[in-house]
């Protein structure tokens, strides 16, 4: 198997204090990598270097684009970097108002992206738009409804369409399900899980649910202090953990 | 035509440690020395008392709990996979192809239908979509699981008819290498019966099953083979007999 993405050695330091040091993986094209550990571990920050949004002390990231090179994120010029985030990457975060325009309409929110990538039928757009709400289970009613007038859970919903109608290879999320209710988290899982097995797609998830992990993804990378502690297949890291750190967080979880 | 006079599944030399960090380290050798094979059309029954550790060999088997020594080689036509050095991606393969597993309990996804959980076992195993709603419907019928239940979400099903879920997910991807850990423990005379025409149907087929069954009638309807898992119990060592286990932790807990 070809890497979709790669990361070899990758450190980021703040200050005197490590964001995450000595990380190295290998992604395939349509397998889903978890990334757990409690707040201040630093999955939020490797999430970061590995979607270019902040850049590594040492390491490298490399993607495989779409004519299947191999690329360094770090050899791209800005321009190459923005194409790649907007088309062939989704990045779903955890509040959904980092990522909409609240004052903009739905449809406009969806729309958006395509225009980003040289779309300019109005008409095409729209039907596109209608048919995303439907696919995120959003009335298309509301296609002109603005984000601000949407629940938290809709909103994240509208993100996520925002996000697939590009047709990415890789989306990174942050926290996708996180701060919502239990009820909007379930439907919300089971939408990104039945999206992502149907569009084949590659997904970084950060999550200190260890219940999401199980279910959303085939392998966990388990993080402490910056470091990597654990990884394996998702299942065989949940039900027999084997570093000090991962019993730990497994057994601190009441069912997962 | 090498296909039905090499083993599909030849454990050799394998050996299960627990070690729990969060108990002062200590170390529970559980198996030592676990060698078997099956051969395609067998079925092996895996016996001895409850703590003995037959579950942990299914579930290295399958790639769920970390093998501490020794090989598993998983046959999948020509190619053979050992599962305790295989990569996730590997094993997940082996998983779609190769090896289906039925638990004791059905872990439930929020908002998915009975059926839709067993058409997607045989879709993920490569079943088009027609043929996956066909076995689905097939399985669901003959553990005779009420069909107005089919669309519904089995959390609320009650234990048997949740089991027969489970049964009929593991069996929906007719893979040649079947790991059954207490398939029938919950289930009546009748739907014990269903399972072990079942078994018997696919073996006739010339899949290969290893299994725990505590019912003894089952047990000795199916099984071609009984190994007796005490005689790989690894002899007690670490700090295990040192007499720390005042926080009431037992080895059974974990290996049964």
């Amino acid at each position: 198997m070809t890497a979709l993405l790669k990361a070899e050695n990758l450190a980021k330091r703040y200050g005197a204090r490590i964001g995450c040091t000595d990380v190295s993986f290998e992604l395939e094209a349509g397998e889903v990598l978890a990334i757990v550990g409690e707040s201040g571990s630093g999955k939020t920050t490797l999430l970061n270097l590995l979607s270019g949004r902040l850049a590594a002390d040492a390491g490298v990231v490399s993607y495989r684009m779409r004519d299947g090179a191999l690329r360094d994120l770090a050899s791209l010029s800005e321009a190459e970097r923005r194409f790649l985030a907007r088309t062939d990457w989704g990045f779903v975060h955890q509040d959904a108002r980092e990522a909409l325009r609240m004052s903009v309409s739905a449809g406009g929110n969806i729309g958006e992206r395509l225009m980003a990538v040289g779309n300019r039928h109005y008409g095409s757009i729209r039907d596109t738009a209608l048919d995303w709400l439907q696919r995120v289970e959003i009335d298309p009613a509301r296609i002109d409804d603005k984000p601000t007038q949407f629940s938290g859970g809709m909103r994240q919903r509208l993100q996520i369409a925002r996000n697939l109608v590009t047709h990415p290879r890789l989306v990174f999320m942050d926290e996708p399900t996180g701060g919502l209710d239990v009820s909007v988290q379930a439907r919300l899982l089971d939408l990104i899980r039945s999206l992502v097995a149907d569009l084949g797609l590659a997904v970084i998830l950060v999550t200190h649910d260890l219940a999401v992990a199980r279910l959303l993804s085939h392998r966990v990378l388990v993080m402490k202090d910056g470091r990597v502690v654990e990884t394996g297949l998702t299942d065989r890291v949940l039900d027999d953990p084997q570093a000090p750190y991962t019993q730990l967080l497994v057994s601190s979880v009441l069912a997962a | 035509m090498i296909a039905n006079t090499s083993p599909i599944l030849s454990v050799e030399g394998l050996a299960k440690t627990f070690t729990l960090h969060l108990h002062g380290g200590k170390v529970l050798p559980v198996l030592a020395d676990v060698s078997f094979a099956v051969m395609p059309g067998e079925c092996v029954v895996l016996g001895g008392p409850s703590g003995a550790g037959k579950s942990s060999v299914l579930k290295m088997v399958y790639g769920n709990y970390a093998i501490a020594d020794g090989s598993v080689i998983v046959r999948d036509g020509e190619r053979a996979t050992d599962v305790a050095s295989a990569t996730s991606a590997e094993v997940l393969g082996l998983r779609r192809h190769v090896m289906g597993y039925v638990s004791q309990f059905l872990r439930v996804i929020p908002r998915v239908g009975a059926f839709d959980i067993v058409a997607a076992a045989a879709r993920d195993a490569g079943a088009a979509k027609d043929e996956a709603e066909a076995r689905a419907a097939d399985l669901l019928a003959r553990l005779n699981l009420p069909e107005r239940l089919w669309t519904l979400p089995p959390a609320t099903f009650s234990g048997g008819e949740q089991q027969r879920v489970n049964i009929a997910r593991g069996f929906a991807g007719h893979h040649p290498l079947m790991i059954l850990d207490e398939p029938t423990a919950s289930l009546d005379t009748a739907n014990a019966n269903a399972v072990v025409a079942l078994i018997e149907e696919r073996k006739a087929a010339g899949a290969a099953f290893i299994g725990i069954f505590h019912d003894e009638d089952v047990r000795a309807r199916v099984a071609d083979r009984i190994i007796d898992i005490r005689a790989f119990a690894a002899a007690a060592e670490g700090t295990l007999s040192e007499g720390t286990s005042s926080e009431g932790t037992s080895s059974e807990g974990l290996a049964a």
